[in-house]
C-alpha cells in the first residue's frame, strides 16, 4: 500500500493534495483492479496458449477455427460458458456448492497481493510476504474440498480427497524448499528476496550454491505442479478416471472460475517461483533493467513466470499421470528426504561466511560437492545402465 | 538406498528424455488438413457416391442382382415400339424403357460390385463424398429420367461399319 501510494504520487503529483481518504481508496482500488483484470483475463491467454502448444506437441494445429489462428477461440468459449445455464443437481448443499469456486478463485486471487512487479510496483509489501502467499493459495484447497463435498457426487468426493492428500502431502517438500532463499535473506519479504538477486543471472537464486540451489528449484516447482493439480499430479481431476474430480457437478459460469482458478494458480506458482528462484524482476544483464526510461522489471517477471508456465503444459504431454500410491511416494519418499537434506546442508553453506577460509562458498559452491554429487550421479548411472541392460536380457531370454 | 538412488535417476532422466522429445514433436510440421478448405487428395479407384448415366442404361438389371444389400431399385418396361431405337454410346441398343433407378445411398456399402458387370458402364463410384443430408430419404437417389434425349442412331454404325448387324443383334 505505501509503495504503491508513493508510486500513485509520483505519477500523478496533484494526488498529494487530494484528502487522505481519497489517497488510500486509490491506492487500493488500483492495484486491486489491475489484478483482478490482469487474472480475469490472463485464463483467455493461458487456455489459448495450452490448446495451442498441446496441438503442435501433438503434430496438430490446435484451435483455427474463431478468429485467424483460432485467437478468439478461448473467447467463444468464455461466452459460451457465461451463457449457459448453472444446473444445481437435486441433493447438492446449495450454500457450500455456490461457496466452493469463490473460495477457490480467493485461493488463486490473493497472492497477487505480495508479488513483486518491480522496485514499487507491488500492491503490499507485506514483512511475511512467503509465509502470506503460502497460506493464502491453501485456501484454494479448503474450495476443492468443499466443492466435492457440496456436490453429492462420488467421483467429486473422490477428487477432492484426492486433492486434500495430495496438497498436504506436497506442501511439506515446498515449504521446506520455500526455507532455502528465505535463510539465505534472512527475510520473508519478498521485496527483500528479490533485491537479493539483483544484479544479474549469476546472482540468481537458482545460480548460487550450485549444484543445490537448482535441485530445490526442481523441488519447488514440482511441489508446486502438484499443488495446482497438473499433469504428472493431476489425479484430484483426472479426466478419465474421475468423470472430471471435484468440479464434476459444476456448469456454466462456476465451472468457467474453476477453470479460471486453476489458470491463475498456474501463473501465481511460476510467478513465486521466478520471485523466489529466477531473480523476479530482474533480468539477465543488469543493463537489460530498463529501456531508457521505462522499467522493464514487468516484462522480466512476466517472461519468467510464462516460461515457466509453459514448462508446466510442456510436461503435461510428456510426463503421464501418476497413480495415487506413486505420488505418495514421490511426496514423502523422495521430495521430502532431498529438502531437508538441502536445508541441512545448503544452512551450513550459508553459516560460513562467503568467503571462508579465502574461498567464495557463495558463488562458486561447494566444488567438492559439486564433483561428489557429479561423481555419484555417474556411478548411478553407470549402475542404472547395467541394470537396465540385464533386465533388458532377463527379459529377451 | 542404491535402488532409491537408481530409481531416482532413471525418473529424472526419463522426463528430461520425454521432455526432449515432446519438444522435437513442438516443431515437426503439423500434419492436420484443415478439411473444407484443404482436401486430401483421394486415390484413384475411390469408391464414394453412386452415378448412373441414365442415358447409357440398357435396363439389364445386373446391377440389382449384383448388389448384396438390395439398394438398388429397378423397373422396367418394354420400350413401346412407336418409339424410335435407341442405342446406348458404348453401341448397345437399349430394347428396355427404365422407368425406374433407384439407389439408396444410406444402404448403399460401397463394394463396388453393381460397377463391375455393368456392360454400358454407365453405372460407377464417382469422388463424391460429402452428401450428409439431414434426412435419410434424401439418400434415396432418383436416376431416372423420363424426358432424357437417347442416342437415336447406333454410335458403332459410324465408327465401325462393317458390323453394323451384330451390334443391332446382341
Amino acid at each position: 500500500m505505501d509503495l504503491t501510494l508513493r508510486l500513485l504520487k509520483d505519477l500523478f503529483p496533484a494526488l498529494a493534495e487530494a484528502p487522505a481518504w481519497l489517497q488510500v481508496t486509490l491506492a487500493a482500488a488500483i492495484p486491486a483492479l489491475a489484478c483482478f483484470t490482469f487474472v480475469a483475463l490472463g485464463p483467455l491467454v493461458y487456455v489459448y496458449a495450452e490448446r495451442k502448444i498441446s496441438g503442435f506437441m501433438q503434430d496438430r494445429l490446435g484451435p483455427m477455427r474463431v478468429g485467424p489462428y483460432g485467437l478468439l477461440q478461448t473467447v467463444a468459449d468464455t461466452v459460451k460458458l457465461l451463457f449457459k445455464e448453472a444446473i444445481f443437481p437435486r441433493g447438492v448443499d446449495r450454500r457450500l456448492f455456490l461457496l466452493a469456486p469463490i473460495l477457490v478463485n480467493l485461493g488463486a486471487f490473493l497472492p497477487f497481493v505480495v508479488i513483486p512487479w518491480g522496485g514499487r510496483l507491488q500492491p503490499a509489501d507485506l514483512n511475511v510476504g512467503v509465509f502470506y502467499v503460502v497460506a493464502v493459495s491453501s485456501l484454494a484447497t479448503v474450495g476443492t474440498i468443499m466443492a466435492g463435498w457440496a456436490s453429492n457426487n462420488k467421483y467429486a468426493l473422490f477428487g477432492a480427497m484426492r486433492s486434500a492428500a495430495q496438497i498436504v502431502s506436497y506442501e511439506i517438500p515446498a515449504l521446506v524448499v520455500l526455507l532455502v532463499p528465505v535463510m539465505i535473506v534472512g527475510s520473508l519479504s519478498l521485496q527483500d528476496i528479490v533485491a537479493a538477486q539483483a544484479g544479474g543471472l549469476q546472482n540468481w537464486f537458482l545460480f548460487r550454491f550450485f549444484p543445490l540451489m537448482p535441485i530445490a528449484f526442481v523441488i519447488f516447482f514440482t511441489a508446486g505442479l502438484a499443488e495446482c493439480n497438473r499433469t504428472p499430479f493431476d489425479i484430484p481431476e483426472a479426466e478419465s478416471e474421475l468423470v472430471a474430480g471435484f468440479h464434476t457437478e459444476y456448469s456454466g459460469f462456476f465451472f468457467a472460475m474453476f477453470f479460471m482458478a486453476e489458470y491463475t494458480e498456474m501463473f501465481v506458482i511460476s510467478a513465486v517461483s521466478a520471485v523466489l528462484f529466477l531473480g523476479g524482476f530482474h533480468a539477465p544483464l543488469p543493463e537489460l533493467q530498463a529501456l531508457g526510461s521505462v522499467p522493464l522489471g514487468w516484462f522480466w517477471l512476466l517472461g519468467k513466470a510464462w516460461f515457466l508456465v509453459f514448462v508446466m503444459m510442456w510436461l503435461r504431454w510428456t510426463v503421464p499421470r501418476l497413480r495415487v500410491d506413486q505420488l505418495m511416494h514421490v511426496a514423502w519418499k523422495v521430495l521430502l528426504p532431498i529438502a531437508f537434506a538441502l536445508v541441512v546442508v545448503l544452512g551450513f553453506f550459508i553459516l560460513l561466511t562467503p568467503t571462508a577460509w579465502g574461498f567464495p562458498w557463495d558463488r562458486f559452491v561447494g566444488w567438492p560437492i559439486t564433483l561428489l554429487v557429479a561423481f555419484l550421479l555417474l556411478r548411478v548411472m553407470i549402475r542404472a545402465v547395467r541394470w537396465s541392460r540385464g533386465r533388458a536380457q532377463e527379459l529377451a531370454t | 538406498m542404491r535402488r532409491w538412488l537408481v530409481d531416482l535417476w532413471e525418473g529424472v532422466y526419463t522426463v528430461l528424455l520425454g521432455m526432449k522429445i515432446t519438444w522435437r514433436h513442438l516443431f515437426t510440421r503439423p500434419v492436420t488438413l484443415q478439411y473444407p478448405e484443404v482436401r486430401w487428395p483421394l486415390p484413384p479407384r475411390s469408391r464414394m457416391r453412386l452415378f448412373m448415366k441414365y442415358e447409357d442404361c440398357i435396363g439389364c438389371g445386373q446391377c440389382v442382382r449384383a448388389c448384396p444389400v438390395q439398394c438398388i431399385y429397378m423397373k422396367t418396361e418394354k420400350r413401346p415400339a412407336d418409339l424410335p431405337p435407341a442405342w446406348a454410346s458404348t453401341g448397345h441398343p437399349i430394347k428396355l424403357d427404365v422407368q425406374v433407378f433407384d439407389i439408396d445411398m444410406s444402404l448403399c456399402c460401397y463394394c463396388n460390385l453393381c460397377a463391375y458387370p455393368c456392360p454400358t458402364e454407365c453405372l460407377y463410384m464417382t469422388h463424391e463424398y460429402e452428401f450428409a443430408t439431414t434426412d435419410l430419404g434424401q439418400h434415396l437417389y432418383h436416376f431416372a429420367k423420363p424426358d432424357a434425349e437417347l442416342l437415336l442412331e447406333d454410335p458403332k454404325k459410324k465408327a465401325a461399319p462393317a458390323s453394323p448387324s451384330q451390334a443391332s443383334s446382341s
